[in-house]
């Protein structure tokens, strides 16, 4: 019990004492993974909007992709994003691996099937005339989609949260395409990872609090934005 | 049927879904302040041809629709004349959003802002009495309230044409009634064609100026209420319609609600709110009227006629007799009571009903 006690200290301690490399850490996993859920955020509700939108052969085998893809192993995408960015790779011209470019990219490709799927369960959910009513009241196909999107921001929202949620907790991925560079590709759940492995409980949970603080935070704030009292 | 100013001309219109013509319309054109009624059972095609109209369907080659003259032919023309159009869903089908960010939508698709929108949308929360609820969530309205917020949306963006797909179905009748007078009201003072999707023929005869059948996906009769009630064209639509008597009258006196109306040559009684001067349709139910060889002296009926049998028809255990009384009218007699009186088709009889039998229906 101590340990932990000691541990969630320290955490404070860290936090109140504005520690240079623990809010590096931090800002860094903020940074890399806000980007990676924007990111999925336009390709995910773009992607599902289109898929849900439109009927094509093979649309029922690409829904069920998608979903497989929302439980997408993170090191699984490590493996891949790796061997596209490594310096013989597809990619390698590009000398993103052990960036947090690196990151971004193989936390898009995690969080980006999380937030298409929910896109398409959320516009399918709507009612199957709404789509009738807007082209009747004159939208264009471009205003059509984004009423569409707009009627489903709650669900969408939910996608949100999943997606944030799912990339700034992984390790796997952000490990294998990042390094853990001090100071440079070192991340909340990498560096969790480290110094548990040196043995530095006291830190690896302080770490620990501080990205359950920031996902308590950021649902919290979006949970707000989801709740907020509804016009009367 | 068509008028001298058409609004809109379509023809050649096919609709197919899986291998099937759903919808074959070979013509089919709306007037100037034309009121269409659009009857037929479910699956006649009457949803699927106003969405066809607005482009919402994909229609067969060789379908050309014309809007005052100018054809509608390629993806911006069709834009624009849909912009011309509302529609009013089976649902509400409101936004998850304020009643007023409701009746705005439709004004804000059309690039309508500030000031201009603002007094628009609250002109038409004042007509139809929502501007009190403005600021609520559509998603908190009774079902009558939301049907109302629908309307005022499909209105406020100032249509020159209007559909109606059964807007009020499922309302108990006073909201039913209230919507639809408010509706009329608002398509009168607008001058406005539209066309109404109904299953209730009171309606459709108190709305309209003109009723069309669909039946399989093709129109079977295109004319005014009473000739498709009382002459109608097969014996789909003689089913469809329930071969209701409906007379075309004027109100000369009304006591008391008591009233007489002249039909043709002849005087019929009635009771109703008609005033003196009105038109009105007198609709009769065949099963209120009887038939007898003498003329029925101490029957309460108020209304007797000497008729002559024009037509039976087998309806199982019943007949149906079109009689000639100087105006159309239909009886059901039991084959009992037939054969009882000696009835014989082209002879002659005295035809009876209440007054109380008689339902007047304003015609405008």
């Amino acid at each position: 019990m101590d340990l932990i006690f000691d541990g969630i200290l320290q955490a404070f301690r860290l936090l109140f004492t504005l520690d240079r490399e623990v809010l590096g850490i931090a800002w860094l996993s903020l940074k890399v993974s806000g980007l990676a859920t924007l990111i999925s955020l336009v390709l995910g509700i773009g992607l599902g909007t289109l898929i849900a939108l439109t009927s094509f052969p093979g649309r029922k085998v690409l829904v069920s992709l998608v979903n497989t893809g929302m439980g997408l192993p993170p090191v699984v995408v490590g493996l891949f994003v790796s061997i596209l960015l490594w310096r013989n790779g597809p990619l390698g011209f590009l000398e993103l691996l052990y960036t947090p470019s690196a990151i971004v990219i193989a936390q898009s490709v995690i969080a980006t099937p999380i937030v298409m799927g929910i896109t398409i369960a959320a516009m399918q959910n709507l009612p199957a005339n709404l789509r009738l009513q807007i082209l009747a009241l004159g939208a264009t196909r471009t205003q059509l989609v984004w009423m569409l999107i707009k009627e489903a921001r709650l669900p969408l929202m939910a996608g949100v949260m999943a997606g944030f949620g799912g990339v700034i907790s992984e390790v796997g991925a952000s490990i294998m395409v990042g390094g853990n560079v001090k100071g440079y590709t070192r991340v909340l759940t990498t560096a969790t990872v480290m110094e548990t492995g040196r043995g530095n409980f006291d830190i690896a949970i302080a770490l620990s609090v501080i990205l359950l603080l920031f996902c308590f935070l950021i649902n919290y704030l979006l949970t707000l934005i989801q709740q907020r009292e509804r016009p009367r | 049927m068509t008028t001298p100013a058409q609004v809109l001309e379509l023809s050649g219109l096919t609709v197919r879904r899986g291998g099937a013509a759903i919808l074959d319309i070979p013509s089919f054109s709306l007037g100037e302040n034309d009121f269409v009624s659009l009857i037929g059972p479910n699956g006649a095609g009457k949803t699927t041809l106003l969405l066809a109209i607005m482009g919402l369907v994909e229609a067969g080659k060789g379908c050309s629709l014309s809007y005052r003259g100018t054809p509608v032919d390629s993806a911006a023309a069709q834009l624009a004349f849909r912009r011309r159009i509302a529609m009013v869903l089976q649902e509400p089908l409101l936004f998850d959003a304020t009643v007023y960010e409701n009746v705005a939508s439709g004004l804000k698709i059309r690039g309508v802002g500030g000031q201009e929108l603002k007094e628009r949308v609250y002109a038409y929360l004042e007509r139809f009495k929502l501007a009190e609820m403005a600021k609520r969530s559509a998603r908190k309205l009774s079902g009558g309230e939301a049907r109302r917020v629908s309307l005022a949306r499909a209105f406020a963006v100032e249509p020159e044409l209007i559909f109606f797909d059964e807007p009020f179905a499922n309302l108990d009748p006073p909201t039913r009634q209230s919507l639809t007078d408010d509706m009329d009201r608002v398509i009168r003072e607008r001058g406005i064609a539209a066309i109404l999707v109904t299953h209730d023929q009171s309606e459709a005869l108190r709305l309209s100026n003109r009723v069309v059948v669909l039946n399989g996906g093709s129109i079977v009769q295109d004319g005014t209420p009473a000739a498709v009630m009382n002459a109608p064209v097969n014996e789909f639509v003689a089913n469809f319609v329930g071969m209701e008597t409906i007379l075309e009258g004027v109100v000369l006196v009304n006591r008391e609600q008591q009233m007489t109306l002249k039909v043709g040559d002849l005087e019929l009684d009635a009771v109703g709110e008609q005033a003196p001067g009105e038109q009105a349709y007198c609709c009769i139910r065949p099963e209120n009227v009887t038939v007898s060889i003498d003329p029925p002296y101490s029957s309460s009926a108020r209304n007797v006629f000497k008729a002559r049998i024009v037509e039976t028809a087998s309806l199982g255990p019943l007949l149906r007799l079109r009689l000639d009384c100087g105006f159309p009218l239909t009886s059901y007699v039991t084959r009992e009571s037939f054969a009882k009186l000696g009835l014989v088709q082209g002879g002659t009889v005295f035809a009876s009903f209440k007054a109380s039998s008689v339902h007047p229906i304003t015609k405008r």
